[in-house]
């Protein structure tokens, strides 16, 4: 990578961060719990660089590790998305008229 | 060269899935901005997670599909279960769990990466490697100290001991001065393995000291880090959607860290190197003297009988006696006498922000119930009768009323205020801060002891007899 690729990078990353402030201070308390589970589960994102490193065929090393690193990135992206939703679906409003 | 060439091809779909991927999360994180649309901002990122898995799939890179095979069906068949069986108290345990496996994977794709190509990569490169294996390993261990403490496993008080700051500090400097020597020499193996070890160390150190109630702070901040790490592998691999996700994750952890500390009036120093509650100033509170109105289910019962309003204020206590649908079937049952109902959060009751609002949900409490601080605190002298089931801190008026109280000037909930205030407590302890509480004396104050369930479930008998 040479300077101006990182450059390129480095603007996308900046604008990254400012539209996510925009979006996320807009997130409310009552959904901060959700919003972790939220964000845990497209951190899961990790798994297109791990699931590179697992089926290039390199070497042993690399394949094993990039075998466990599949596993747990995928952990966070199966398992961060049924939590979320498991959360948000029990996220209801007002009482329908109590028995 | 022909544009439309098979691989090519492959590598723009690849490269496509990526970017819709990159905008998905973008809106779901959007839709998290309302509960009602929060579920279909949820679909969108799940679908975007999707095809960049598929679209990375077909990368001309990726020749063969044993490992990949075999990892997925390891991390789906642990992560189902993760995902459809933890119960909602145990949120925090789950998610410092997952910030763990986080650090793990990002911080293995820098090891794979270092050893396979350390000799091609540019110091542009090798510098985003180290900051992605420094803040990887961080995250990985930090998280599973910060497990460790909310299952019970590891003490949860801080642990310190002296010159615990400086040594902190020293081994930070060594791993930026071990990754230095990397971005120069990138061949040598040494300064790699030291930045390794140093980051696994430094996340043991940095998370050993924080106690309890200081949690939701450190959780957030491991999930900054472990946003900032993939967007560092970002960096270091070339692909924007590391880099994009990385910066929503890092963002979203420190702002919701930022969060935390505001509601208990800490600076981030103070949170990351000041364990909580000095000795000195504990003593100092422990004076406060006072008669504490202990107090049968049947007396609180009596109380709420007589109250048209009525604000609940759940604690770290609610959580732990799993007391939530005994809560809402109280709840319901004073509504149902005419009363209103309300429910008072803190910002930090629990163990990580929002910890409340998923526990109360999912005893089927409609949203709209649910009030943030500033929303409600003038209430509460307009208020009959407050209930606090399992809270001590953040009700604690030393916060508001006593400078020199190791809490003061964290905004509270304004309880005694109120007319009467029932308090369900396990004990008489202090809480995690180890404050001495001054509402439990207060006169309109009445104490319940016992497990917050069973108080909970007894009262609302009671209520019923009487009626």
């Amino acid at each position: 990578m040479e300077c101006r690729n990182f450059l390129i990078l480095l603007y996308i990353f900046a604008l990254a961060v400012f539209a996510g402030y925009q979006v996320i201070s807009k997130v409310p308390q009552l959904l901060h719990t959700p919003l972790m589970a939220f964000t845990n589960a497209i951190s899961g994102i990790s798994l297109v660089a791990s699931l590179i490193m697992a089926g290039e065929d390199r070497n042993m090393a690399s394949s094993v590790l990039g075998a466990v690193a599949v596993a747990a990135a995928s952990v966070n992206a199966v398992g961060g998305f049924l939590i979320t939703d498991r959360m948000l679906r029990m996220f209801k409003k007002k009482p329908k008229t109590k028995a | 060269m022909p544009i439309f060439e098979v691989i090519d091809f492959r590598q723009n779909v690849y490269l496509c899935t990526l970017l819709i991927a990159s905008v998905f999360f973008l809106l779901g994180l959007q839709g998290l901005s309302h509960p009602q649309t929060a579920r279909r901002g949820l679909s969108l990122a799940s679908l975007g997670m999707l095809l960049a898995v598929v679209g990375t799939l077909l990368n001309s890179k990726v020749v063969t599909y044993e490992w990949i095979v075999g990892g997925l069906v390891v991390g789906t068949v642990i992560g189902v279960p993760m995902g459809q069986w933890i119960p909602m108290a145990r949120m925090p345990e789950r998610i410092a769990l997952s910030h763990s496996f986080g650090g793990l994977a990002v911080a293995l794709v820098g090891v794979a990466e270092y050893f396979n190509y350390a000799r091609q990569l540019s110091p542009f490169d090798i510098g985003a490697v180290g900051f992605e294996v420094l803040l990887g390993t961080v995250t990985f261990t930090g998280s599973l100290v910060a497990f460790g403490k909310l299952v019970g496993v590891l003490p949860g008080r801080p642990q310190t001991f002296p010159w615990q700051n400086t040594l902190n500090l020293i081994v930070l400097a060594a791993a930026l001065v071990a990754l230095a020597i990397l971005v120069a020499g990138p061949a040598q193996h040494a300064p790699f393995n030291t930045l390794l070890g140093l980051g696994l160390l430094l996340g043991i150190l940095m998370v050993v000291r924080i106690g309890g109630a200081d949690m939701p702070v450190v959780i957030c901040l491991l999930n900054s880090y472990a946003g900032l790490a993939a967007a560092a592998t970002g960096f270091a691999l070339n692909v924007p959607v590391l880099i994009v996700c990385g910066a929503l994750d890092g963002g979203s952890g420190f702002i919701l860290a930022v969060h935390m500390s505001k509601a208990m009036n800490r600076s981030f120093r103070n949170v990351i190197f000041g364990a909580f509650g000095a000795e000195a100033e504990r003593k100092l509170m422990e004076k406060s003297t006072g008669v504490v109105h202990e107090a049968t289910p049947e007396d609180a019962a009596e109380v709420l009988r007589l109250a048209n309003s009525v604000i609940v204020v759940p604690g770290y206590g609610m959580a732990v006696a799993q007391a939530q649908h005994a809560v809402r079937d109280l709840a319901d049952l004073l509504e149902k006498m005419g009363a209103v109902v309300r429910y008072a959060i803190h910002p930090v009751a629990g163990r990580m922000p929002g910890h409340m609002n998923v526990l109360l949900a999912e005893a089927n409490v409609p949203y709209d119930q649910l009030y943030e601080l500033d929303h409600i605190n003038d209430d509460f002298q307009r208020t009959d009768v407050s209930i606090v089931v399992g809270a001590n801190d953040v009700v604690n008026p030393a916060a508001r009323d006593t400078p020199g109280s190791p809490i003061f000037g964290m905004p509270i909930l304004n309880v005694d205020r109120s007319g009467a205030v029932i308090v369900l407590k396990r004990s008489t302890n202090p809480g995690f801060a180890g404050v001495e509480n001054e509402l439990f004396v207060r006169p309109n104050t009445m104490m319940v002891f016992g497990d917050a369930k069973k108080t909970l479930t007894l009262i609302a008998a009671a209520v019923k007899n009487e009626r």
